[in-house]
C-alpha cells in the first residue's frame, strides 16, 4: 500500500464528508439546492446557478461513486469537487476521463540524490580564491624583496663542497643513505613510498571519512609523514661536514635552499 | 542672451554631451557585448540575480573550471585551506616569472652563471623575479605536500575519487621533478652538487642504473649537455606533462561529484 500524502488525505476526507452530508440532504434537494450550494461555498457563489444545480444533482445521485473515487487518491478529489456531471451522462458533454489508478512519483522516478545545500560559486567561492591568490602573491613578493635566492660561486667540478646536499625535499633520502645501501635508500624505499601512496585508496577499504572511524589509517599516514619530516629536518639542519651529525646551534647551519 | 542667435549647442557643449554618453555608447556597442558575455561584471547593467551569478561562471573561460554552484561547506576555508588552489596558482605564478627569466638565460655551462649574475645586478626587477621564482617553487612543493596531507586526513581519496588521488600522486612527483630540474639551471656550486647527489642516487636503480644516469646527464658526468637537457625538461617537457595531468585532475574533481565532504 503506497503512502498517501497528508494534504491529499485531508482533502479526500473533506470531500467525503461533504458528499455524505449532501446525500443526507438529498430528499430535500429541490429548490433548497441552490441555497445549500451557496452556503457550502460562499466564495464560489459566483458560479452560475445552473452549474451548481447540475453538480448538486450529480453529487446526490452519485454519492457512492464520489466516495469510492476519493478513497482512491488525490486526483479523483478534484474531479469530484469540480463540476462533475451526472455519471449516466458520458461522451462529449460528460465524462471524458476517469480515474484508473494513482501512481506515486516515487515508484517511477527513484531519486537517490538528496537535495544539497549549495551556494553560488560567484561570488562566494571566487571571492575566497581571489583573496587567497592575492595573499600568497603579496607574501611571495614581500618575502622576495627581503630575502635573496642563493647564488654561490660558479660551478666547479673539481671543488666538491663539504657537505654536498641534495635539494631539501630529497634530504630525507640522503639521510637514509647514511643507514642503507644506496640502492635501498635512493630507489627502493622512495619507490615503495610512492607506490604505497598510489595504492592507498585501493588498500583502504573503509568507506567512512570520519576521523573517529579511521584511526588506523590516520595513524599510519601521520607516522609516514612524521618519518619524512624528521629525516628532512635532520638532513637539513643536523648534518655538517662529511655529513656528520652536528647541532646547528653549535656548529652553524650547512644548508642552502 | 546669446542663446537667441545660436540655438544649436557649441562644440564644447556637444563634446561634453558626447563624453557623458561615452560609457553608455561603449558598453552598449556590439564590439563590447561580443567581448564580455552575459553576466560579466564589465557588462552594462550587471544586476545581482541568480541568473547573472550563473552567467559569470558559465561565460568565463577561467571560472568555468568551477560548477555554477558548490556545496556550502566547500567554501569554508577551514576545510580545504585553499591548498590545491594555491598550488595551481603558484604554478601560474612560476610560469609567469619563469617566462621572464627565460629572456635573460642561456642554457650553456659557459654563460649560464654569468646570465644569472647579470640578471640580478643589471636587469630591472631581475633579482626580485628570480627570488619570487625560487621561493615560489619551494612554496609550491610545500603546498602540494600539504594538499596531499589534507586530502588524506579528510578521507577524500575514497571512492569515487580513488583515481584522482593517483593523478594527484603523479602530480606530486612531477612537482618534485619540476623543482629538481630547475635546481641545476643557475649553474653554481649549490646547483651542481645538489644535482650530483640526486643523480648519483638515481644511478643506483637496479639493472639499468647506468643507463638511467646516462640519459639524465646526457653523458657520464654533469656538463653542458646536462644543462641543456634539464633546461628543456624544466621549461617545456615537465610543465607540458604537468598541465595535462592538472587538466585531468581538475576535470575529475567535478566528474567525481565535486569537492568531498563534509566530514
Amino acid at each position: 500500500m503506497t503512502e498517501i500524502p497528508e494534504h491529499l488525505r485531508k482533502r479526500a476526507a473533506e470531500a467525503k464528508k461533504k458528499a455524505e452530508g449532501d446525500s443526507g440532504d438529498a430528499p430535500a434537494a429541490g429548490d433548497a439546492a441552490a441555497s445549500a450550494g451557496a452556503s457550502d461555498s460562499g466564495a464560489e457563489s459566483k458560479i452560475p446557478a445552473h452549474l451548481l444545480q447540475r453538480s448538486k444533482a450529480a453529487k446526490s445521485g452519485g454519492a457512492e461513486t464520489a466516495v469510492a473515487a476519493t478513497g482512491g487518491g488525490g486526483t479523483a478529489v478534484v474531479t469530484a469537487e469540480a463540476a462533475a456531471p451526472a455519471p449516466i451522462r458520458s461522451g462529449p458533454a460528460g465524462h471524458t476521463q476517469r480515474l484508473l489508478t494513482v501512481v506515486k512519483a516515487g515508484s517511477i522516478q527513484d531519486i537517490k540524490a538528496k537535495p544539497m545545500d549549495k551556494v553560488h560559486t560567484w561570488p562566494h567561492l571566487i571571492v575566497i580564491e581571489f583573496g587567497a591568490a592575492l595573499a600568497i602573491t603579496a607574501f611571495l613578493t614581500v618575502f622576495s624583496i627581503f630575502v635573496n635566492a642563493p647564488l654561490l660561486r660558479l660551478a666547479d667540478v673539481n671543488a666538491t663542497p663539504n657537505p654536498s646536499k641534495a635539494p631539501w625535499y630529497f634530504l630525507g633520502l640522503q639521510e637514509l643513505l647514511t643507514m642503507f645501501h644506496p640502492m635501498v635508500a635512493g630507489v627502493t624505499i622512495p619507490g615503495i613510498g610512492i607506490f604505497a601512496l598510489i595504492l592507498a585508496p585501493y588498500i583502504d577499504k573503509n568507506p567512512s571519512n570520519k576521523p573517529e572511524d579511521r584511526k588506523f589509517a590516520v595513524s599510519v599516514f601521520t607516522i609516514f609523514m612524521m618519518f619524512w619530516a624528521v629525516l628532512v629536518i635532520i638532513g637539513s639542519f643536523f648534518r655538517g661536514p662529511g655529513f656528520n651529525f652536528v647541532f646547528p646551534w653549535v656548529e652553524g647551519i650547512f644548508f642552502d635552499l | 542672451m546669446a542663446k537667441s542667435i545660436q540655438d544649436s549647442p557649441t562644440f564644447a557643449e556637444r563634446l561634453q554631451a558626447s563624453m557623458s554618453q561615452l560609457p553608455d555608447n561603449v558598453q552598449g556597442s556590439q564590439a563590447w557585448n561580443s567581448i564580455f558575455r552575459p553576466g560579466s561584471v564589465f557588462r552594462k547593467g550587471y544586476t545581482d540575480s541568480p541568473r547573472n551569478r550563473s552567467y559569470v561562471i558559465m561565460n568565463s573561460v577561467l571560472y568555468h573550471l568551477h560548477p555554477v554552484k558548490v556545496k556550502r561547506h566547500a567554501v569554508k576555508v577551514s576545510y580545504t585551506l585553499c591548498l590545491g588552489g594555491l598550488s595551481f596558482f603558484l604554478f601560474i605564478l612560476l610560469t609567469i616569472t619563469g617566462i621572464f627569466l627565460m629572456f635573460f638565460y642561456t642554457p650553456s655551462a659557459a654563460v649560464a652563471w654569468n646570465d644569472i649574475e647579470s640578471l640580478q645586478t643589471q636587469i630591472a626587477f631581475g633579482l626580485l623575479v628570480r627570488n619570487m621564482h625560487r621561493w615560489g617553487a619551494h612554496l609550491m612543493v610545500i603546498s602540494v605536500f600539504l594538499h596531499m596531507a589534507r586530502v588524506f586526513y579528510h578521507g577524500a581519496y575514497k571512492a569515487p575519487r580513488e583515481f584522482n588521488w593517483v593523478i594527484g600522486v603523479i602530480l606530486l612527483t612531477l612537482t618534485l621533478l619540476l623543482s629538481f630540474t630547475g635546481y641545476l639551471l643557475p649553474w653554481d656550486q649549490l646547483a651542481l652538487w645538489a644535482v650530483t647527489v640526486g643523480t648519483n642516487m638515481m644511478g643506483f636503480t637496479p639493472v639499468f642504473g647506468d643507463q638511467v644516469k646516462f640519459v639524465l646527464l646526457g653523458g657520464s658526468v654533469i656538463g653542458s649537455s646536462t644543462l641543456l637537457r634539464w633546461y628543456v625538461l624544466h621549461v617545456l617537457f615537465v610543465p607540458f606533462v604537468t598541465v595535462i595531468f592538472m587538466a585531468i585532475h581538475f576535470w575529475r574533481v567535478r566528474k567525481d561529484g565535486g569537492i568531498s565532504g563534509p566530514l
